[in-house]
């Protein structure tokens, strides 16, 4: 796995589309990204030889390279171009892994192994392992709601799941739950202020989770009794707020909308799936009535096994890795508009409060009570934490669906790579008795 | 000449970038490598399709097909390439001629020809015979056809398939001259008649199992074929909507909007890439359906021999019988029952007379008889023989040329997959690039 030249790929050169030929319109031309780029095409291949050749069609080996390559060179951008980055934290570091299942009289249910690893003074020690179930994440996420109602608190995965319809025990529902647990997990850790809660810090290093206020069964956006301002309304939201309230509105339906096609794509290729495998039988058969075309037609229908295998393992992939992610945002959004209530709230009471002071002023000089400069405090606090909050999660989100995005093609390119080795395969298979009759015919 | 068509062929295994075109021509070429005496003289094609209208036999306005044959005398040594000759036929002139040669040569499998009407369609293509995609298949088949046919030792030297490339008006004439119509008929009649052989020939009666076997296999892989086919444009067509998606989020990006944008471009390109794929994979269908075809002639011919061996069977049967007669009428003795004989038990024997005169004819009709079973098995092993040669020809044409095909199908996926997983990491480098 090398590429060649240690050159920036394009994605640091500045590549106009335009110049990138369109595979689907070049039929056979090679891919050529740009004349100062190459690109393996392959482990023994070099591009741009002493012998002339031109730029190689990219093996499907280089393909994944390519994307670990884009990958890095964005990390390596990204961290120059964030103003936020340098905020992110790196001396808390979380995983979730190790899922097992408890079976008691009252109930079963999964538990996941947290470790932690932290140089911070906060923490006694400097490693933790310890065993935590869902409800104990959802805990964690009340707490941080209460106490941190200014910022934007990562989702959980869904916690209600159909008795009957999901198997809650199933590998894959276990896998994936797991997997958006460690997100959420790491995106608190990697919180400037959520990182210090001392909640997360008892959630992370705690023996036993002393949930003393009990499991708060809270709706899952955990909103709060206290931080419902009293009847106040708001009556002009600031321009800034008015298109981040947009922007979730639209992005949201963008998403529920891939999320609707994305499932249909996985419904046409199963029912693709169940054809093509009928498909490779038939030859199978017709085998059986042939000599000499036994063989060619045997390999034909392993062809189109195999490529049924590829398929199903990339649907499988795409159930598992693309759709939870997609569901993810979508309760990403749902939290964040209910911050954005909620400062809503705040700079409706704060404005209220301002009324009725100004009001009592005219009327008989009582000064400005500290009460209302607290609300105005608060909503100005509020404000900033949201703004920064709010572009962290864009920067997030850009990095997760530039990561989702990436991660499907990679699949998509797997299962084409699969399938191009199958066929070519076929092909030495069917030439080489071509071979073997030519010379016969000759002899 | 043979050396330079190894060394063709030989350059066609090494390379696994040829494409699906130029593995069909690999066939032609091995059909025209044969060498017949009418194809050393003459290159032959079907160039181009072009729509008439003209009144029917029934006077009515009619919008038909017809094809260009050109026939150019072949290349020699420095030669400028000469001006074609030129003519246009359309398809129920083919369908003619291949009746005239099912007729008058029933003991070759006769190459078949494209199909009638398009079947085993998957939903999208059009089953409109005056589609133009259609009639470009068809014009494909056609030549296929005349190809074959030109290429074969014993059909190559037919005078009416000469007449029928180069006479275009007198040729209608010469065909109905020759007479087969009424042949035809027989031939119907007999293809569809019910007998029973006494003692079937092993191989023919394999080789019509192995047809018909060969026909349901095809016909089944046909069918299963366009449901796939269906199926997997419902796929790339659902990924067309992303391209509509990811345009609308673009819209409310800063940074991603770029990547997005180029990103649904391309998700439409690919929707729409389906068309020509499965466009091409007609292609391979075209060669399987000869091959559903070709197993009617090889079924007809199986049951030509049939009905002549059943033909022998019967002359060989009556022969006998005659004989048998004769016997008992010269030594008196009945072994056989015959209305004659019981009539003269019952009403006295016949005179010498008469007995003379029955088996002096008996004698015509036995030797006549003989002469009948003589022909008919003549007959018999030279369709065997002719046959025989024939099927065994057929047999390495069909390994060669469903091989061919296979590798052609095979170069086609993964000319496709290549074009597919490049095409997605376009898409990715665009949105790398432009966020």
């Amino acid at each position: 796995m090398s590429i060649s030249a240690p050159r920036g790929l394009a994605s640091s050169g500045q590549k106009p589309i335009t110049e990138i030929l369109h595979p689907l319109s070049a039929a056979e031309e090679p891919l050529s990204p740009g004349p100062d780029v190459t690109v393996s095409g392959g482990r023994d291949k070099e591009v741009g030889l002493t012998n002339g050749t031109p730029v190689e069609t990219p093996s499907p080996a280089s393909a994944s390279v390519l994307f670990n390559r884009l990958q890095l060179d964005d990390d390596l951008d990204s961290d120059g171009r964030d103003p936020y980055a340098d905020t992110e934290t790196h001396d808390l570091f979380v995983t979730v892994d190790d899922p097992k299942k408890h079976v008691s009289t009252m109930e079963t249910y999964i538990t996941y192994r947290v470790s932690t690893k932290t140089t911070r003074i906060e923490f006694d020690l400097p490693d933790y392992s310890v065993r935590r179930r869902y409800q104990d994440f959802d805990w964690l996420r009340t707490k941080l709601e209460d106490s941190q109602p200014t910022h934007l608190i990562p989702p959980l995965p869904e916690k209600f799941v159909m008795k009957g319809v999901v198997d809650r025990f199933s590998e894959e529902f276990v896998e994936t739950r797991m997997k958006a647990l460690d997100k959420f997990l790491k995106r608190v850790a990697d919180h400037p202020v959520l990182s210090f809660n001392p909640h997360l810090n008892a959630f992370l290093s705690a023996k036993d989770l002393n949930k003393r206020q009990g499991l708060a069964l809270l709706s899952k956006v955990g909103e709060s009794v206290k931080n419902v301002a009293g009847g106040y309304k708001l009556r002009v939201r600031p321009p800034e707020f008015c298109a981040m309230g947009e922007y979730l509105d639209t992005f949201n339906q963008k998403l529920g909308t891939i999320d609707r096609i994305a499932q249909r794509i996985l419904k046409e290729q199963s029912e693709y799936l169940t054809e093509l495998r009928e498909y490779g039988t038939v030859y199978a058969s017709w085998a059986g009535s042939e000599e000499e075309l036994q063989r060619p037609l045997e390999g034909v229908a392993g062809c189109v096994t195999t490529c049924c295998g590829a398929l199903e393992d990339m649907s499988e992939n795409m159930g598992q890795d693309f759709l939870p992610v997609l569901r993810e945002y979508i309760l990403y959004i749902e939290s964040m508009k209910n911050v954005l209530r909620k400062r809503d709230q705040s700079q409706a009471e704060y404005e209220g409060r301002l009324e009725a002071a100004v009001l009592r002023k005219q009327e008989d000089r009582t000064p400005i009570p500290a009460e209302v400069e607290k609300c105005q405090d608060k909503m100005e606090c509020f404000n900033a934490d949201l703004k920064a909050d709010w572009e962290r999660w864009q920067s997030n989100k850009r990095q997760d669906f530039k990561q989702l995005l990436t991660g499907m093609a990679d699949k998509n390119v797997t299962h084409y790579e699969k399938c191009q080795a199958a066929w070519e395969s076929l092909i030495t298979l069917l030439q080489d008795k071509q071979t073997e009759d030519k010379t016969s015919e000759t002899n | 000449m043979a050396d330079s068509v190894s060394r063709e062929e030989v350059a066609v295994i090494s390379n696994t970038d040829i494409t699906s075109t130029e593995s069909e021509n690999n066939i032609i070429n091995t059909m025209v490598e044969r060498g017949t005496a009418l194809l050393r003289k003459l290159e032959i094609n079907v160039a181009e399709a072009e729509k008439r209208t003209g009144k029917n036999t029934v006077n009515m306005q009619e919008t038909y097909t017809v094809y260009l044959i050109e026939i150019r005398p072949a290349e020699t040594e420095g030669g400028t390439p000469a001006a074609p000759d030129t003519l246009w036929r359309r398809y129920s002139e083919f369908e003619l001629l291949r009746t005239y040669l099912l007729v008058t040569y029933p003991y070759i499998i006769i190459p078949p020809l494209p199909e009638k009407r398009a079947e085993f369609v998957w939903h999208k293509l059009s089953a409109d015979n005056l589609d133009p995609d259609f009639v470009e298949r068809r014009r494909v088949g056609l030549e296929n056809f005349l190809l074959r046919v030109a290429s074969h030792p014993v059909l190559s030297n037919d005078k009416i398939f000469f007449l029928f490339l180069t006479e275009e008006k007198g040729w209608r004439d010469a065909v109905l001259e020759t007479g087969f119509q009424d042949k035809a008929d027989s031939r119907l009649k007999s293809l569809s008649a019910m007998f029973r052989v006494k003692n079937p020939d092993k191989r023919f009666t394999a080789l019509k199992q192995y047809s018909d076997e060969l026909n349901s296999v095809i016909s089944q892989l046909l069918r299963i074929r366009a449901r796939v086919a269906d199926r997997l444009y419902g796929v790339y067509k659902v990924h067309g909507n992303y391209g509509r998606v990811f345009s609308e989020w673009s819209a409310i990006e800063k940074e991603m909007g770029d990547g997005l944008q180029s990103a649904g471009h391309h998700m439409d390109t690919y929707a729409a890439s389906i068309d020509d794929i499965l466009e091409e994979e007609e292609h391979f269908a075209d060669q399987l359906k000869e091959y559903l075809f070709y197993t009617d002639a090889v079924r007809s011919v199986c049951r030509k021999h049939e009905l002549i061996q059943y033909e022998l069977e019967m002359a060989a049967q009556d022969l006998a019988q005659k004989k048998q007669q004769k016997e008992e009428l010269a030594t008196g003795t009945v072994r056989i029952f015959s209305l004659k004989g019981m009539t003269s038990k019952l009403f006295g024997q016949e005179s010498p007379e008469q007995k003379e005169s029955r088996l002096a004819a008996l004698e015509q009709s036995i030797q006549e008889g003989e002469e009948t079973v003589k022909e008919k098995n003549t007959e018999c092993q030279e369709f065997v023989r002719a046959a025989w040669d024939d099927i065994e020809h057929f047999k390495e044409q069909r390994d060669k040329d469903l091989r061919e095909a296979l590798i052609s199908y095979a170069i086609m996926q993964i000319s496709m997959c290549k074009k597919v997983w490049t095409f997605i990491l376009v898409c990715i480098l665009c949105m790398y690039i432009n966020s």
